[in-house]
């Protein structure tokens, strides 16, 4: 490994610190006390922050990363600063992940807090694209501290860190979307703007939903990384499955590849990825076949074939549904039916995953056992509307048998009258 | 005299049909129909006999699809069949041994935990007993 | 019936042994004025065809429902249906309820606009008026029996005006409820009052009432007009010509029932929000709007509080009406009574409009 010299002697100094003063740590800190009430903010912010630090909780202390001596006590300010006592100051940006490696890089070292944490953080910043910059003198890329925070660090499943799930496109934000700050390298600062509107983002940030991705579910973490178009791709099949398997199948998965271009982003964008809709594809104005396919062509026809199916599928299940809700708010019972079309209702949803297929055959499998199970509801809901007909029928049946009864006992007592007058 | 004997034939015959017309609604009501009355809460899912190991069956419980598994190594399990994530109907893989949705390949273990794919949450479990033949799941 | 000359034996030997002649000259003496406003001497009887409607209904109904949160909205649902002609059964309850509480109300201002109070009815007037409270009761408690979530939520809203009063509210509102809030023990309670409690006091007023009306006879308007009126005997004519409108009533009710059966909604959730727009049966609205109007301080006093207050000395002076308008006993007519009536009765009807805006 080529090492700068000074970090070598980090890296073997740091260690030393921690693991002969341990003792030290748990007295009453003279850099704590001392630096919480010092006047400048700088100075001071540090070591009022540290106590809701992870470390500060974990038993560690300013000096197992900056060095110097918090036993010699408040007089002597020289000697717990002096470079005898392994004094370091600032850690200078270079300096950060070796100095955060140095514990976490030490497989023995981490297991004693929890056995099973990375400690491959380091070499994956190296390979990422931020780890290079900064080995190449760049000095403003992100390191360890630029995410995670620093003297108030959070475990990653504290809602508050700036690591917790929800809360890091925010932060990757903080740089990636400041257009001055990002002025001199070569990419776009509105990605942050266009995931927060997108589906995934509304997801994560607005509804709280885990599952949805954020930056570093595509892009990595520590190995933050621009990704490949294959990596995009594998990334978005990790959760999206079906998908990616259906369109490895496909006949665009070596016209995309021969064109250089992606397998999901190419229609369905990436930090702006939409939750899809049925105008997407087929061959209407909004239709993103029509990008590349034009009427009288393989795939145009296709299109039309597979976005027929999807409409005519969609229609029948509305129908049934209609027929079922008609039923049931006359008092009918259908809940077999209701029950049925559940079973219909996942053609439908099979068949916006089957569209991957780019293949009317194997679209149309799943669309026409949509339909069959579709139409054995219709028939259902016929039958149950039936009965609701036989109500109306029954009425139309007994209303004049009233009215005669109701008629004849008016006329009935209008006779009596006249035989018998009463006044 | 013949008016008034047409009208009473009228009215008895109105009368009489609208007697019959008010007692056999009532009758046929106060006959209990042939499927008592679905509990909702508890139902026989299944037979013992049907459901062999490392097999499963999809029932309907309430209004709703329930999956009730038998696992390989002989417990049963019963959980909602409706996937969390966009509502289809989960099933068994008899080969992976652990519940799963065709919609979107989602993967759930036989506790019920999402384990893989979008479902958002794990599917909601309930209550399986066995008495004599019958396997009965139970809202907990 | 029978020829008067040759009395048959059955009756006579019943008769001896019933006193059924003087129940017969109950029903024969009584006579109908005939006049411009007669008309409304039928809603009383539509009331009561109402009435038995929903008793015969009520206990066909009670075949097959069962009383606990667990079950209720399972077997309303099962009512409507697996069980034949459940749907009608229970639609004809549910539009039979309403169409009683509307005719009761009718009946009432009817009654009063006429001053048909006057002696020697005023029992028959108070009588009645506790029937229609009677009748409210019936509609607040089986409101709640299908558990669903608007009945649910209706009936957390209006037992927790119970709250208010001062000193026992709390004690009211658990008695009411069953317990600190509306749950199954509160279902069960309601349904007790339903089918035994209500019905029992009901069928004691009731009798007492048409007692009364039977011994009493109508009671003619006040004023010189009518002193000449022509007199309907009440039985065969009048009776029949009731008939004649139960048998309309009843093809009303079917026709309801099937072309707008009453539906279940969905069951009730305890813990989910409050849906919109609840609101009470229409019958409660004017009251439920009235209080929403009171301001929730008016002189130190707790605004809720002094509608309770308002509506329970309404209900006081409803009964006590023949005992407050002296000039109707002495057979005079009061402008101010009738200006009374006619505000209470706007003031009713443009709430309930109001409460559905």
């Amino acid at each position: 490994m080529n090492i700068p010299y000074h970090r070598s002697v980090l890296l073997i100094v740091v260690p030393l610190v921690v693991l002969c003063l341990p003792a030290i740590s748990d007295a009453e800190s003279s850099c704590i006390s001392c630096h919480t009430d010092l006047p400048v903010d700088e100075l001071s912010q540090p070591a009022q922050n540290f106590t809701a630090d992870l470390h500060n909780l974990a038993g560690f202390g300013c000096q197992d990363c900056h060095g110097g001596d918090p036993t010699v006590g408040m007089d002597d300010y020289e000697l717990a600063h002096s470079a005898s006592k392994g004094f370091i100051g600032v850690p200078d940006e270079q300096e950060i992940p070796g100095l955060c490696a140095s514990c976490h890089a030490d497989v023995e070292f981490m297991k004693q807090y929890d056995p099973k944490l990375q400690v491959d953080q380091l070499l994956e910043y190296r390979s990422s694209h931020h780890g290079k910059l900064l080995a190449e003198g760049d000095d403003k890329v992100a390191t360890c501290v630029s995410c995670h925070g620093v003297h108030g660090i959070r475990p990653i499943d504290d809602t508050r860190s700036s690591v917790y799930k929800t809360n890091i496109a925010r932060t990757c934000a903080g740089c990636h979307s400041d257009e001055d700050y990002m002025a001199e390298y070569d990419i776009p600062t509105k990605q942050f703007a266009q995931y927060k509107e997108s589906i995934h983002g509304r997801k994560l940030m607005d509804e709280g939903d885990l599952a949805a991705p954020t930056c570093n579910n595509c892009h990595g973490s520590h190995g933050a990384t621009p990704p490949g178009l294959t990596s995009v791709s594998n990334a978005c099949g990790s959760c999206h499955a079906n998908n990616l398997e259906y369109f490895n199948q496909s006949p665009h998965n070596d016209a995309f590849a021969m064109m250089e271009i992606g397998k999901c982003e190419t229609c369905h964008g990436h930090h702006d990825v939409e939750q899809p809709t049925r105008e997407e594809f087929g061959i209407g104005e909004d239709s993103k076949c029509l990008d590349c396919h034009s009427e009288g062509d393989a795939g145009y026809t296709a299109a039309k074939v597979m976005a027929e199916g999807y409409d005519s599928l969609e229609t029948t299940l509305d129908q049934a549904r209609e027929l079922l809700e008609r039923a049931e708010r006359g008092g009918v019972d259908v809940s077999l039916g209701k029950f049925d079309l559940h079973s219909a209702d996942d053609a439908l949803i099979k068949a916006r995953t089957a569209v991957h297929y780019f293949d009317t055959t194997k679209y149309n499998e799943v669309v026409q056992a949509g339909l069959i199970d579709a139409q054995k509801v219709i028939e259902q809901g016929h039958e149950a509307v039936d009965d609701l007909e036989m109500r109306r029928i029954g009425l139309a049946f007994t209303i004049p048998v009233i009215l005669l009864v109701a008629l004849a006992l008016y006329l009935r007592v209008r006779q009596i009258e006249r035989t018998k007058p009463y006044a | 005299m013949g008016r008034r004997r047409f009208l009473d034939v009228i009215l008895g015959g109105g009368i009489t049909a609208l007697l019959v017309g008010i007692v056999y609604p009532v009758f046929r009501f106060i006959i209990p129909p042939e499927q008592p009355e679905a509990d909702a809460s508890r139902v026989v899912a299944a037979k013992t006999s049907e459901l062999p190991p490392n097999s499963s069956k999809i029932f309907k419980f309430g209004k709703d699809p329930a999956i009730l598994v038998h696992t390989k190594s002989g417990d049963y399990r019963a959980f909602a069949a409706i996937c969390t994530h966009l509502d289809c109907t989960v099933q068994y893989r008899d080969d992976l041994e652990h519940i799963w949705c065709a919609c979107h390949n989602g993967h759930y273990d036989l506790n019920g935990n999402n384990i893989s794919g979008p479902p958002p949450s794990p599917l909601a479990q309930y209550e399986v007993t066995v008495r004599g033949e019958d396997i009965i799941v139970s809202k907990a | 019936m029978t020829d008067p000359k040759r009395p048959s034996t059955v009756m006579s030997w019943l008769d001896e042994r019933l006193g059924l002649s003087s129940v017969k000259e109950l029903a024969m003496h009584k006579r109908v004025p005939m006049h411009k406003h007669s008309i409304w001497y039928y809603l009383g009887g539509m009331t009561l065809f109402c009435f038995i409607v929903q008793v015969i209904t009520g206990i066909f109904l009670l075949l097959y429902y069962r009383p606990s949160a667990e079950a209720a909205f399972e077997s309303v649902q099962f009512i409507m249906t697996d069980v034949k002609f459940g749907w009608l059964m229970r639609s004809i309850h549910s539009w039979s309820a309403n169409l009683m509480v509307f005719f009761a109300f009718v009946h009432m201002f009817s009654v009063f606009f006429m001053r048909a109070y006057r002696k020697p009815r005023e029992l028959t007037w108070v009588s009645g008026a506790v029937l229609l409270m009677l009748s409210l009761g019936f509609g607040f408690s089986g409101y709640l029996l299908p558990w669903n979530q608007l009945a649910y939520f209706a009936t957390k809203v209006g037992t927790d005006i119970l709250g208010e009063i001062p000193l026992i509210g709390h004690w009211l509102l658990t008695v009411a409820r069953g317990g600190e809030d509306v749950t199954g023990a509160t279902l069960t309670r309601f349904f007790g009052v339903h089918v035994a409690v209500l019905p029992m006091i009901t069928t004691v007023f009731l009798l007492v009432h048409l007692v009364l009306v039977q011994k009493h006879g109508m009671s003619k308007p006040i004023g010189k007009e009518y002193e000449n009126t022509p007199q309907m005997p009440f039985f065969p004519n009048f009776a029949v010509r009731d008939l004649v409108g139960w048998t309309l009533a009843l093809g009303i009710l079917v026709t309801l029932s099937s072309l707008f059966p009453w539906e279940l909604g969905v069951k009730a959730d305890p813990l989910a929000p409050a849906p919109a727009g609840i609101r009470p049966e229409w019958f409660f609205v004017f009251m439920f709007q009235t209080l929403k109007y009171i301001p929730g301080q008016v002189l130190f006093i707790n605004g809720e509080l002094l509608g309770i207050a308002g509506f329970t000395l309404g209900g006081v002076a409803l009964i006590l009406v023949p005992f407050l308008d002296r000039r109707a006993q002495r057979e005079e007519r009061n402008a101010v009574v009738s200006a009374i009536g006619w505000t209470v009765l706007l003031y009713m009807v443009v709430f309930t409009i109001l409460g559905y805006m």
